[in-house]
């Protein structure tokens, strides 16, 4: 199942440029929760920040609180590796290893996580593929074909069902579907609203309609701040904020 | 520079101006019909009906193109939903107008009664909520859609007053049956655009403030 998140005055810096300010955020368990905001709002940076893969980059750092369920990630002892097996990351360009086999890119992280029992690896690997809605499309070459002879949305699929192989709590997507024709697309979102039964979502989209259709809540990131946090049919009908009904209906951003 | 968008917006709102004109002079001519007992006005009304409904099509059109091409958000998508619901609304307007002339040509084929009610006083008032209404959309204004809304319960009342008096006048003299009861269809036609008034004006609350004050009090999306 999935777990919330808490994040309490969450900074984050590139060198010397902060790039999130004091952000302050709960994300309901098995919730899709979508952010939005301009290209350099900070909207990557912050789920970034949640699985610790901002501090990945050199210089980059991050301060504050984040809980996801009972972990806190920034706390003394806590391991970076362990908190990205538990918040799964899907990234913009599908990323599968190109000369690996499907069953392969799908049991990539287990055999990472020392995983080595075969018959329990078949068996998350097809359930992982089912969760993915892809096992009917590859069952009959799981060995045969390699990840990268898959379709674009495919591949993307194959992504999330490595993601989901090592049974994170949390799945942070960043732009997920924004390299995919339409029916890719809707595969795509229909699948994440599936997800949210047995995980946490959060998926960064430049797409509003897309935050639209698929998240139960919505966050507007606007210069590194969280301007508004609400029910999406509230921020596509009816913001608050000035700011973030000019960003909704296109009038800059 | 303004967008496509922005103009589409600015052609929506500039064609549902021109069908509420439409509409208000389709009222004048209809009253102006009662008041003169000219058929001429009536004729005017009715071969008018056709450029509101034509209108209305029209801006069905636009909208539904804006929302399928633009899908718009916020405050744009609250202003297409409501000029979608004022343009129905002005459409029946136009109907009412219609069915007041109708009245207007069978009272003037017999010789004129005295009734005791006061259908242009009526008219006046209905004439003043659909243009404050129109005014209120024109400006984006909820303060003046407000307004219209208190309107409503005068209106109400007159037409409750024309009811007891015809009624009356029926009971007492069985020959102005034929002509008070159009007088009475005419009132509660009257009545009725003062409702389309009142849900214009509802509308325009809907687009500027993002609530939903129909049936009364103010609800806002939690």
């Amino acid at each position: 199942m999935g777990v919330g998140i808490e994040v309490r005055g969450l900074n984050a810096w590139y060198g010397k440029n902060q790039a999130l300010n004091e952000i302050d955020m709960k994300v309901p368990a098995n919730h899709v929760t979508a952010v939005i905001g301009p290209s350099g709002c900070g909207k990557s940076t912050f789920i970034r920040c949640l699985n610790r893969m901002h501090e990945t980059i050199p210089d980059a750092r991050a301060e504050g609180d984040v809980k996801v369920g009972e972990m806190d990630v920034y706390g003394d002892g806590s391991d970076p590796v362990e908190v990205r097996r538990r918040i799964g990351m899907v990234f913009q360009k599908p990323n599968p290893f190109p000369t690996m086999s499907i069953y392969g890119n799908v049991a990539a992280g287990l055999k990472l996580n020392g995983f080595s029992n075969r018959k329990q690896m078949d068996e998350l690997v097809e359930r992982s593929l089912k969760l993915a809605a892809l096992w009917d499309e590859v069952k009959d070459n799981l060995h045969k074909k390699s990840g990268a002879s898959l379709s674009g949305g495919q591949q993307q699929r194959l992504c999330i069902a490595r993601a989901l192989a090592v049974e994170p709590e949390v799945l942070l997507m960043d732009e997920p579907a924004s390299a995919l024709d339409p029916i890719s697309t809707s595969k795509i979102e229909e699948l994440i609203f599936q997800l949210k039964q047995h995980y946490t979502v959060v998926i960064v989209t430049h797409n509003m309609q897309q935050a639209a259709r698929v998240a139960e809540l919505t966050g507007f990131f606007l210069m590194g701040s969280l301007i508004e946090y609400d029910k999406t049919e509230k921020i596509f009908t009816n913001p608050a904020d000035k700011r973030t009904e000019d960003y909704v209906t296109g009038r800059f951003g | 520079m303004r967008s496509r968008f922005q103009q589409g917006l600015d052609e929506l709102k500039e064609k549902l101006l021109r069908m509420g004109g439409l509409a208000e002079q389709a009222i004048d001519r209809a009253t102006e019909a009662y008041r003169t007992r000219d058929s001429k006005f009536c004729q005017l009304v009715l071969t008018g009906e056709s450029a509101i409904n034509e209108a209305e099509r029209e801006i069905d059109e636009l909208a539904l193109d804006l929302l399928a091409m633009q899908q718009p958000m916020a405050i744009d998508l609250r202003f297409i939903l409501a000029v979608l619901k004022i343009n129905a609304d002005l459409e029946r307007v136009g109907d009412q107008a219609v069915n007041i002339a109708q009245r207007v040509l069978d009272l003037i084929s017999e010789v004129e009664i005295e009734l005791p009610v006061d259908i242009p006083r009526m008219a006046d008032a209905v004439t003043t909520m659909v243009q404050r209404a129109l005014e209120s959309f024109l400006d984006g204004k909820a303060e003046v859609a407000e307004a219209v809304l208190q309107m409503d319960g005068i209106v109400d009342r007159m037409k409750d007053e024309a009811f007891v008096v015809l009624v009356q006048k029926m009971h007492d003299n069985p020959k102005t049956v034929r002509q008070a009861l159009d007088v009475l269809l005419i009132a509660r036609n009257l009545e009725r655009i003062a409702d389309h008034a009142t849900n214009i004006a509802e509308d325009v609350i809907f687009w500027v403030r993002g609530a939903d004050v129909r049936h009364g009090g103010a609800h806002y999306r939690e």
